[in-house]
């Protein structure tokens, strides 16, 4: 069949299964956006930035396991979409964006927003096509999206100059990919099993390091399985929060800069590191020389690139966690002994005991740890939580009682303040079943608070729970004791009026002081079914603990709460 | 760790983008290129880039990893037991005696390749090493340009 390009667009998303396309249009896009207006096989949701689009279609993936679609147009609106690339590409989040691009005839002339869209995301893209022919759209489209969901997920650029998208040509969309230079490893290594499996029976003090890969591989079932037969204790990275179950016996916590004490000591004093879909990052480890000193390690992956970047390795797998799972679980069964790691729980026990994670309450102003902790007390499993960045992001991840995979929805890679609330709606309109909160700050929700008005537009109800201390508190917090209190340009106390705001666009507007309001207000927002800021006064200077200064051992963390 | 000198060859898609791609990271990860050469492989779409680097052992795994993990990279050959060659091309001013010279082309695999009413020019084809002994020598005959090509390597 012939017909346009851009027509051929709209046919492969809908031949992909996409229903909700996030995006912004612009010149050298608007024939795709023609071709949107005739179709009705996908949604197209109008964000009002484009770094929105991309982190809505990045929530939206996180949230449901499935490829994120943005597009946007060429020049200004491809490097808005940059910051949103590099947030999924450091997380390994599968994502098409599509962007418009000058005519072919045009390119390499600093046509009117013209810019090299695929030199500029090159290193920020799992990887990149600039289209030279009509021929070659479907087929690129096609392993777009093959490239983007499989092996380590990432996101993958698509660049279509405008005279392409106008050309007609016969549209067959491939059945299948055929990328001979892309064959991604998807078995372990059964040698490479047995020894590990036997490292385990050998070893006293065996550590489950859980990371984000065993989320985007959706082995978590596998995860609590190998841990519930073993016995060995695990700790989270900051992306696999939910993966073990917050009820979890065998869950010490979260590992790194914020762990909480028993989860860095089980690192620091373990004897075998079992690392399942982690990457063993900087804010991880601390200091390289005195991580993990006495332990052997069994490193997972998906990606060998991961294996041996950061620590020798003694027994390096690639492959996909489920399989190599499925096999070290069925190779255990009947040979661990879970008793003969009981001395190594009841250490760890004693380490929580000793130091657990906690902060001091207030009667008279807000903790924002309270506050979470509230949040996971009213809504629990039924919230999808997604975080700005800062200290609230910590926060959250510290003290929500997060029960499943992809309840749990951050930047952790690249760090990226703004993403929240765009991400929010992405997983709302994913997952429209469960209620979504936004935890943000007061700095985070301003990156994208134009947001607002896509959110009320499409009716997409998201809780934003500003904890609001005046300040950018995690730079504040470097500054209280890194830099002698000197607080350089983190003092936000000129503040915007949030409610007045939030009405401004559509939204409903809270102003919470006391811990009654703060119910009344979060379960008002649950019954009015609206997007929402909930603006919580909370103690400006609490700080995260516990606390590893950055290039610290992970055992000597800052542990103390004193009220300031 | 110790630093070690390593040649790589990586076995990639003849596409318009590759070599960026291939620099691209060698930048953005701040791997050392001392030598890179690119040619398309004869009788198909594929291209062979050559690479000379330098890094200690994490580096060097690291390199072959990240090139490997290219979508367009189909292997990635590091070797230590590698045939290597690299040419020169040397222009002398005309006055020179083109005997001596082609005297000396002949001990590193060369010849006089064109000599004309001004110039004469010269090439080598050798191991780097005697490459620059062949440099080294030229030096007697007054070189006006020295054009080193890049190394070529090719597994044993
Ligand atoms: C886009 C971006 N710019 C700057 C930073 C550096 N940064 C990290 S946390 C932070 C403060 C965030 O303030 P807020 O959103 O109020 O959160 P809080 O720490 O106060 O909870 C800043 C500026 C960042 N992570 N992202
Ligand atoms: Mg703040």
């Amino acid at each position: 069949m012939k017909m346009s390009g851009a027509q051929m667009v709209c046919e492969a998303l809908i031949a992909e299964g996409v229903t909700t396309v996030f995006g912004y249009p612009g010149g050298a896009i608007m024939n795709v956006y023609d071709a949107i207006y005739k179709q009705n096989g996908f949604e197209h949701i109008l964000n009002r930035h484009e770094q929105a689009a991309v982190h809505a279609a990045d929530g939206y993936a996180r949230a449901t396991g499935k490829v994120g679609v943005a597009m946007v147009t060429s020049g200004p609106g491809f490097t808005n979409a940059i910051t949103g690339l590099a947030t999924a590409y450091m997380d390994s989040i599968p994502m098409v964006v599509i962007s418009g691009q000058v005519p072919l005839s045009l390119i390499g002339t600093d046509g009117f927003q013209e810019v090299d869209a695929v030199g500029i995301s090159r290193s920020c893209t799992k990887h990149n096509y600039l289209v030279g022919s009509i021929e070659d759209l479907p087929r690129i489209i096609k392993e777009a999206f093959y490239i983007a969901n499989s092996g380590r997920p990432g996101p993958v650029l698509v660049d279509i100059p405008k005279d392409i998208t106008a050309e007609y040509g016969v549209f067959n969309y491939p059945a299948e990919v055929n990328i001979p230079t892309y064959r991604p490893v998807s078995k372990g290594n059964d040698r490479q099993i047995k020894k590990a499996v036997d490292a385990i029976l050998e070893s006293k003090k065996p550590l489950l390091y859980v990371g984000g890969g065993v989320v985007l591989g959706n082995a978590s079932d596998l995860v609590r399985e190998f841990a519930k037969l073993t016995q060995i204790p695990a700790v989270e990275t900051l992306m696999a929060r939910g993966v073990m179950g917050s009820d979890n016996p065998l869950l010490l916590g979260m590992i790194g800069m914020h762990g909480n004490y028993a989860s860095n000591m089980a690192m620091s004093e373990t004897d075998l590191i079992i690392s399942l879909g982690a990457r063993f990052d900087d804010r991880v480890t601390g200091k390289l020389s005195e991580f993990a000193k006495y332990a052997q390690i069994i490193h997972i992956d998906i990606d060998p690139a991961n294996i041996g970047k950061i620590v020798d390795v003694d027994y390096p797998i690639v492959g996909d966690v489920n399989d190599v799972l499925q096999k070290m679980t069925s190779q255990l069964v009947g040979t661990v002994n879970p008793d003969r790691y009981q001395a190594w729980r009841e250490i760890l026990a004693r380490y929580d005991e000793l130091h657990p994670l906690s902060y001091n309450d207030s009667d008279e102003v807000i903790k924002p740890q309270w506050a979470i902790q509230r949040i996971g007390e009213m809504l629990g499993k039924k919230a999808i939580i997604t975080s700005d960045v800062g200290q609230h992001q910590m926060w959250a991840a510290q003290f929500y009682p997060f029960d499943r995979p992809r309840q749990w929805i951050n930047s952790g890679g690249l760090g990226t303040m703004g993403f929240g609330f765009p991400a929010a709606l992405g997983a709302k309109r994913g997952v429209p079943e469960k209620t979504v909160v936004n935890i943000t700050g007061d700095g985070s929700i301003l990156m994208n608070m134009q947001e607002l008005i896509t959110a009320a537009e499409y009716n997409i109800p998201v809780i934003n729970v500003i904890l609001n201390n005046n300040f950018l508190g995690m730079v504040r917090q470097w500054q209280t004791f890194f830099y002698d209190k000197r607080y350089s340009a983190t003092d936000l106390s000129f503040q915007p009026n949030f409610k007045a705001l939030a009405e401004a666009c559509g939204g409903i507007g809270y102003d919470v002081a006391t811990k009654k309001e703060f119910d009344e207000a979060i379960n008002d927002a649950i019954k009015q079914n609206k997007v929402c800021f909930v603006n919580v006064a909370v103690h400006r200077f609490e700080n995260v603990l516990p606390m590893v200064p950055a290039g610290g051992a992970l055992y000597n963390m800052l542990l103390e709460h004193k009220d300031q | 760790m110790q630093e070690v000198r390593r040649v790589i060859s990586a076995i990639v898609m003849n596409e318009s983008s590759v070599l960026a791609r291939v620099s691209g990271l060698f930048a953005g990860r701040g791997y050392n290129i001392e030598s890179l050469t690119v040619a398309p492989i004869p009788n198909s779409d594929l291209s062979r880039i050559t690479i000379v680097t330098k890094g200690n052992q994490r580096i060097i795994e690291q390199i072959t990893k990240q090139l490997n993990k290219l979508i367009s990279t189909l292997k990635v050959i590091e070797h230590e037991e590698m045939v290597e060659k690299e040419m020169v091309l040397i222009k002398f001013p005309a006055s020179e005696h083109l005997s001596d010279i082609q005297a000396l082309c002949h001990a590193y695999n060369g010849g006089i390749v064109n000599a004309g009413e001004n110039i004469i020019i010269a090439m080598a084809a050798d191991e780097s090493k005697r490459i620059e002994h062949f440099i080294e020598a030229s030096q007697r005959y007054n070189p006006l340009e020295i054009v080193r090509g890049g190394i070529v390597a090719i597994e044993r």
